[in-house]
């Protein structure tokens, strides 16, 4: 609260009320969510009827969720390694080498951000059929690469620029191999941010809806799990608390990555000579 | 101090780097347009020019870093053109420093080292020894954010001395320090590589710190070296107006020659007469004219009744203070532009008033003939 006012001018009382009402709508519903997974009462409505863990102590019981929590992790780890191996390609050569079509080109990579993504769906699901691939876990990797390249891209690119092109030149002047540069000088330099994208496509890949739902043949991820869920109101308060966990961990993931990524923009800003 | 075998490592003469007709094309445009050039053995040596000369390009292929579309280069005697910078003789002091961020100091000076695999002793005493030269004892476990500029550039030559290289190449190592440390760091380098004897070549656009830090410069304009020579010779004997214009102030008087001969030229001016002086090295006549030139300083104020062998009368039109110096503008009748004098305050130039009339004093030496 202090914060929000500190950033607002004094004495201006409708933009202060603006801007909680513009906060408020924003995250109002997300904290529903755990309110409302701690209830003892099933149905979702206030006064709550009292306070309980239940919901969660359910959780490992259900021998489903484990499934599509274990489907989940695999097709995050691979699409996250996938997304940040092509990003780290893609970001090098785009901040590295000046090559005809090189704006294009970084435009249509991180042009999956502003698609539809059911649209995307629909069409990758058109691609696969034609492909003759059977859908599974697999084709959603193959998704979930597309829409987390752009996320990858945006981090590495942060991490590789701005390198400054003389430290690689300065290894290479005092007798070190191109191999040797790149894991002595590039490598340690950008650890950050590939790890930061690691965590940030891990993260996208982790509550992708529709690009699951479209992709996916009988495996459930974890957010197909929920929306199947829902149409039992029984189920509602296990899945107020799964989503509750979901929320908290992507919340984690993505301050670290953020982290890392600042930590890793920092540490290759151009030293530039500064006066003594 | 490096353990080199120091006396006899001053043979005189003795070709460290030699630059064959080396010409560097990107399409049309010639970087480096048929360069040749022998730098010795232990020499400090300056590539002096404007900014897009040719200086760095030419300082880079030495390093390894670009390689010319024709000509050769050679270090103490091997062909280099074709082999990587990982794998020349030389190392290199970038204008950014390139100092590894993610190292502190010891690590960046050992960097080059590891590859050597050298005993950890012997390791440390070498990292050591080369941080007690440029005066960073004790800094060895400093982060590389925790330095400043002038120490950062202390880290960077201690990283490239301490590989002893035969020659260690300077990128504008200076450029980016304020002006009283700059000083500090040309006496400093200089005082080094006469310490280390290895053969230095310093990259610059700053005159100055060529004139104060060099055995000879070549100085580049227009990728084409227009003269090589000591520095005093430069400033005394420059081959052109272009070269005598980028050492520093110089008054032209337009010259018609009456006679050249194998190392003396003589001219006819407007208002120095007729002039015989000795023929710059390399001086080639563009056309039937040439230019007499003389420096500000060589020209001095006659106060009452002295006298000088040569003189010249005019008029001051204008009158800038510097401190410890007065520029004075003197329009002499018969000259197309007014001469420029620099003059000492001591005698009291400073309180010459704009419209005085004076007399100029200047010995015949001071007047040099050169190419347009």
């Amino acid at each position: 609260m202090t914060t929000l006012r500190r950033l607002l001018p004094s004495g201006n009382s409708w933009l202060t009320a603006y801007a909680f009402l513009y906060i408020g709508f924003l995250y109002l519903p997300v904290v529903f969510l755990p309110i409302f997974s701690i209830n003892t009462s099933a149905s979702p409505k206030f006064p709550l009827a009292g306070t309980t863990l239940q919901w969660y102590r359910d959780l490992p019981k259900t021998p489903a969720l484990i499934d599509a929590a274990w489907n989940s992790l695999i097709v995050g780890v691979s699409a996250a390694v996938l997304s940040t191996t092509l990003g780290i390609l893609a970001a090098r050569a785009i901040t590295r080498y000046r090559f005809p079509g090189r704006r294009p080109i970084h435009g249509l990579i991180m042009a999956p951000l502003v698609l539809p993504e059911v649209i995307v769906a629909i069409s990758m699901l058109l691609v696969m059929l034609q492909l003759g691939l059977s859908l599974s876990l697999f084709t959603v990797v193959l998704g979930h690469v597309l829409i987390c390249i752009p996320y990858s891209m945006s981090v590495l690119t942060s991490g590789f620029e701005g390198f400054d092109r003389s430290l690689e030149e300065a290894s290479a002047d005092l007798g070190e191999t191109a191999f040797g540069t790149f894991r002595r000088v590039t490598l340690p330099m950008v650890t950050p941010a590939i790890i930061s994208s690691l965590l940030v496509s891990f993260t996208i890949s982790l509550d992708d809806f529709i690009i699951a739902f479209f992709l996916t043949g009988t495996e459930a991820t974890l957010p197909i799990y929920i929306w199947g869920q829902l149409r039992f109101a029984a189920k509602l308060p296990g899945v107020l608390a799964l989503g509750t966990l979901l929320l908290i961990g992507s919340f984690v993931l993505l301050s670290i990555a953020e982290i890392l990524r600042r930590r890793a923009a920092r540490r290759t800003q151009s030293e530039g000579p500064l006066h003594a | 101090m490096l353990d080199r075998p120091t006396p006899d490592r001053r043979v005189p003469d003795r070709p460290m780097i030699e630059i064959r007709d080396v010409t560097r094309s990107y399409g049309a445009f010639k970087a480096l347009d048929d360069c040749s050039l022998t730098i010795r053995e232990g020499e400090f040596f300056s590539l002096l020019g404007p900014s897009g000369c040719g200086k760095t390009t030419l300082l880079r292929m030495i390093a390894g870093f670009d390689n010319p579309t024709s000509g050769t280069i050679a270090v103490d005697g091997q062909e280099m053109v074709g082999v990587p910078a990982n794998r020349r003789p030389t190392n290199m002091v970038f204008q950014s420093y390139a100092i590894f961020p993610h190292l502190n100091v010891e690590q960046n000076v050992a960097y080059g080292l590891k590859r050597l695999k050298l005993d950890p002793v012997e390791e440390k005493r070498r990292v050591d020894e080369v941080l007690a030269m440029v005066s960073l004892n004790g800094l060895g476990k400093r982060g590389a954010h925790e330095l400043s500029g002038g120490q950062r550039q202390r880290v960077a030559l201690a990283r490239a001395l301490v590989m002893r290289p035969k020659v260690l190449l300077l990128d504008e190592p200076l450029s980016a320090l304020d002006k009283k440390l700059r000083e500090q760091m040309q006496v400093e380098l200089r005082r080094l590589q006469q310490a280390v004897g290895i053969t230095f070549i310093l990259v610059t656009h700053d005159q100055y710190e060529a004139l104060a830090m060099s055995d000879r410069i070549a100085v580049m304009f227009g990728g084409r070296i227009a003269q090589v020579a000591s520095p005093k010779e430069m400033y005394q004997r420059p081959v052109n107006r272009q070269v005598a214009d980028f050492l520093g102030g110089m008054n032209f008087v337009k010259a018609e020659v009456v006679e050249e001969n194998g190392s003396s030229i003589t001219v006819d001016t407007l208002g120095f007469g007729r002039v015989t002086t000795e023929k710059p090295k390399a001086f080639v006549r563009n056309g039937a004219g040439a230019t007499l030139g003389i420096r500000p300083e060589r020209l001095r104020v006659l106060w009452d009744n002295a006298t000088a062998k040569y003189e010249v009368a005019g008029t001051v039109v204008e009158r800038h203070y510097f401190g410890e110096i007065t520029h004075l503008i003197v329009e002499i009748p018969g000259l197309e532009k007014p001469l420029s004098v620099t003059e000492t305050n001591d005698f009291g130039a400073d309180d010459i008033p704009v419209g005085a009339a004076i007399r100029l004093g200047y010995d015949r030496d001071a007047l040099v003939a050169m190419a347009d």
